[in-house]
């Protein structure tokens, strides 16, 4: 695989709240959560204190292993620095936006295999990016 | 309780202008409404509902009725993006079906060339939405979030950038007769698929423009429009429903019209075959394929095929589309398609498009508005309209 200079993230602190604070401190521990409802058994994202699916209470948040399929992508080119914007499909289930990372923007397609990869921001939390597995 | 046939368009005005300096926002709500105004025959003091999004500065719809000096029994300023002013034509028409309201009027404008070169730049304002903190980190953009839709479309029903361009080249068709177009050039695929990638896989000329300007509708009870001289068009049917990422069940090859259209098509009783002309909401070209596949026009995955080899020219295909040259190549109003859409197909079932796309015999006509996002959340509305005289 051919690395790019510019396949680079560029890191933007997320904003925190009191339902996602879990998630966010789990990201500067190199951990990717998604909430888990105990009632329905569905995984869901982004987390939320009461399941989309069925509106139970009873949820709580799963460690993911941080592998998963591209869903899409698009690589936006006319700017200085393109980036890769994505939604990958976690082996959870759930489907979650990102950026795809440390890999050739001409060299990506659907269904590939990617995994998690943290990068720091400098604020007790870390982004989850995904890169090629 | 239905709304069919309870409501008429009486009134309908688009802006000329597609580059607003010197105009202030107020100002440009306020003359398409005296334009849709004199286009029905009535004047300021017959509005007894006023309808409005989130383009309106101040709170609501208030502050733009003060400015045009409105007394009213109903406002609703219904946000949905550029579909807002199709599901507010569903709203004045249920207000008008019962009872609570005779005359509505509605309008969307905005300036986004002139505020660019003035450096001023007022959005519609709330707080963070929940979501927020899981996107804006990876940098969505209004078209790598139809790209990836458009991305996902490709790879499960083998949509081809040329497909998709043919969605440009019919508006181009229609767009060299309107004066008031910003892009009036005949494209072909190949220059569609020449121009530069923006975001893949859409090129520049997969995009809609950026135009300043405007457009009202005044929608009138049965007893109002049977004083009125301007044609008859009657309201039908309506479906409206937003879309979002279903909790992480995320399927980007369908919008919201999966669900506006048939609630839209069983009011009004017709079915896609009744369709002689459709204005399809296109922000991009993925977006009319995709609405296409979702109101019926084609089975889903087909929408490629279908938009291919002009099926969209008026005169040529089977199913006219944005006879004016849609938000492709005349005019997307404060980044807000959904008003240009219902006005262009109450020109059509008056009988007053440009003679060189006007559809022979248009009886009935459907408008569909999509805001927001193919990739990610929306909201769809669906409006079915027929020619005749209360
Ligand atoms: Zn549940």
């Amino acid at each position: 695989m051919s690395e790019k200079p510019n396949s680079k993230p560029q890191v933007r602190a997320p904003r925190v709240n009191h339902e996602t604070k879990p998630f966010w401190d789990a990201t500067a521990e190199g951990k990717l959560l998604v909430k888990k409802c105990n009632d329905c058994g569905e995984n869901h994202f982004y987390p939320r204190s009461l399941c989309p699916f069925c509106f139970s209470d009873n949820t709580e948040f799963l460690e993911c292993s941080g592998k998963g399929v591209i869903y899409t992508y698009s690589v936006t080119r006319r700017t200085k620095e393109p980036w890769a914007i994505a939604y990958v499909t976690l082996e959870e289930g759930p489907t979650m936006m990102t950026n795809l990372i440390n890999c050739d923007f001409d060299n990506l397609s659907i269904g590939q295999a990617v995994e998690v990869a943290f990068v720091d921001t400098g604020e007790g939390t870390a982004l989850p990016f995904f890169q090629p597995a | 309780m239905t709304i069919k046939g309870k409501a008429y368009i009486a009134g309908i005005y688009e802006h000329p202008t597609r580059n607003a300096e010197g105009k202030t926002v107020p100002q440009l709500h306020a003359e398409v409404a005296k334009g849709a105004l004199e286009d029905a025959g009535l004047t300021k003091d017959d509005i007894d509902a006023y309808y409005c999004a989130g383009d309106v500065p101040g709170m609501g719809g208030i502050n733009q009725a003060e400015y045009m000096g409105l007394n009213l029994r109903q406002i609703d300023s219904t946000e949905t993006g550029g579909s807002s002013y199709v599901l507010h034509v569903n709203h004045a028409a249920q207000a008008i079906a019962t009872g609570h309201c005779k005359v509505a009027l509605i309008t969307l404008a905005g300036r986004p060339r002139a505020d660019a070169k003035d450096q001023i730049r007022v959005r519609p304002g709330g707080g963070a939405p929940a979501e927020y903190g899981f996107e804006g980190p990876f940098r969505p953009t209004v078209t790598n979030m139809y790209g990836m839709a458009a991305m996902r479309h490709m790879h499960e029903f083998g949509t081809t950038s040329e497909q998709l361009a043919w969605v440009k080249v019919a508006a181009s068709h229609h767009a060299q007769y309107n004066e008031h177009a910003v892009l009036r050039d005949v494209v072909t695929v190949e220059d569609v698929v020449n121009s530069p990638i923006i975001a893949d896989p859409l090129h520049r000329l997969d995009c809609c423009v950026v135009s300043d300007g405007g457009g009202a509708i005044i929608v009138v009870a049965p007893e109002i429009a049977k004083q009125l001289k301007r044609p008859g068009v009657r309201v039908l049917g309506a479906g409206e429903a937003p879309k979002h990422l279903n909790g992480g069940k995320v399927d980007l090859t369908f919008s919201g019209a999966r669900w506006s259209g048939p609630d839209a098509f069983a009011e009004a009783g017709v079915t896609p075959a009744d369709i002689k002309y459709a204005s399809i909401y296109d922000s991009f070209t993925i977006t009319v394929v995709e609405t296409l596949e979702d109101l019926g026009f084609c089975a889903k995955g087909e929408g490629g095929k279908f938009v291919s080899d002009g099926n969209l020219i008026s005169g040529v295909g089977k199913l006219p589309f944005n006879t004016d040259g849609g938000g492709l190549c005349n005019n997307h109003p404060s980044d807000r398609g959904g008003i240009t859409k219902v006005i262009e197909a109450v020109r059509q079932l008056r009988g007053e498009a440009h003679s060189k796309v006007q559809v022979p015999n248009c009886d009935i006509a459907l408008a569909h508005g999509t805001g927001g996002l193919l990739g990610s959340r929306m909201g769809s509305g669906t409006l079915i309209m027929e020619r005749g005289d209360a």
